[in-house]
């Protein structure tokens, strides 16, 4: 149990540094254009990861299921340019829908 | 929608700007990724518990951590037997890409002092995602603050709830949830697709990410996919020093 307490301890102040050190960059760190580049990159690069581990992530191994389909019909209405919230809902119910059957 | 302002420029592309948007749709927009993802704590919550956390453990991670990704990572090494202090470095490590937002989030948001410390919590995955993408710096903030502090409520909220309730709410599998967070993940991301550099790196980060899964801890795998894209792409784009400005 102190173990536990310990490993919060340590994790809200790790995770809150982090955060806090983020904002508190000189900007001038921004204006090289190596950085902007960055800037722009790093979204898509942990947008990309966490999808695929969302997706297809199991315990230390691939699965592919339900979320799969899910994705799939995600991707097709943002295609037909449906909003965002109903692309969510409809994406739940498909795999909602998969496990009931 | 269809409402908006009379005033605003929306019926065609203005030189081939995208539409504006209302700042009405930037807030339903953050409310609704907040509540969806907010809803989630439900099962952090359930699986703390499950996990061997007591219900107070559970509510303090959430209100002190509150970055999901690194929470779930905790409590999966936990539930597994890991040493807490492993779990909680994973976690660190996992929520070190908050500081890459926080890059992208200061020229935006501009903060000093006491609010920047305040803010500095909001800062995660869905609230730089709703931020970021926005066109203005006032769209940016409503992004940044509604979505945070929807989900930050509403989280912590879920929770308690999640734990006092433990397994018996039932799966949140079962409403497809975990789906849904895949394809709101998806859906901030393409808007971003928009060049071949761009679909590369993602790909490439999701790749990398996958083929790491089984042989790392939980968290890992977004990490270094997420860092070798972001370096491949530095690599193919180095500029020749003509077009330096």
């Amino acid at each position: 149990m102190t173990t536990i307490w310990a490993g919060i301890a340590v994790m809200a102040a790790g995770c809150f540094a982090f955060k806090l050190a983020g904002l508190s960059v000189p900007e001038r760190v921004l204006d090289h254009p190596l950085a902007q580049h960055a800037a722009g990159l790093i979204p898509v690069a942990l947008l990309g990861a966490l999808i695929a581990v969302q997706v297809f992530g199991g315990d230390h191994a691939l699965v592919v299921d339900a979320r799969l389909a899910a994705l799939g019909v995600a991707a097709v209405l943002l295609m037909l340019r449906v909003p965002f919230l109903p692309m969510v809902f409809a994406a739940a119910a498909t795999a909602a829908l998969i496990r009931l059957l | 929608m269809p409402a908006t302002p009379s005033s605003r420029c929306v019926c065609t592309p203005c030189s081939g700007e995208r539409a504006v948007t209302s700042d009405r749709s930037v807030i339903a927009d953050s409310l609704g990724v907040g509540v969806a993802t907010g809803a989630y704590g439900v099962s952090f919550g359930a699986l703390a518990t499950g996990a061997g956390l007591d219900v107070w453990q559970a509510c303090v991670l959430s209100l002190a951590v509150f970055t999901g990704a690194s929470q779930f990572a905790f409590i999966g090494v936990v539930a597994s037997g890991g040493n807490p202090l492993t779990g909680a470095l994973t976690a660190v490590l996992l929520g070190s890409r908050n500081m890459f937002y926080g890059l992208s989030l200061a020229p935006l948001l501009r903060l000093t002092g006491p609010a920047r410390l305040a803010s500095a919590h909001l800062v995660i995955d869905e609230s730089t995602a709703m931020a970021v993408t926005r066109e203005t710096t006032r769209q940016a903030r409503l992004g940044f603050y509604w979505t945070g502090a929807t989900i930050f409520v509403l989280w912590n909220a879920t929770t308690f709830l999640g734990a006092l309730a433990g397994t018996a709410i039932g799966d949140p599998r079962d409403y497809g949830l975990d789906a849904a967070v895949g394809a709101a993940f998806l859906g901030l991301l393409w808007p971003r697709l928009t060049s071949w550099g761009a679909r590369l790196t993602a790909l490439l980060a999701a790749a990398i990410a996958l083929g790491l899964v089984p042989f790392t801890a939980a968290g890992v795998p977004i990490i270094v996919g997420g860092a070798v894209a972001v370096l491949a792409g530095l690599v193919r784009h180095v500029p020749a020093p003509e077009e330096l400005p």
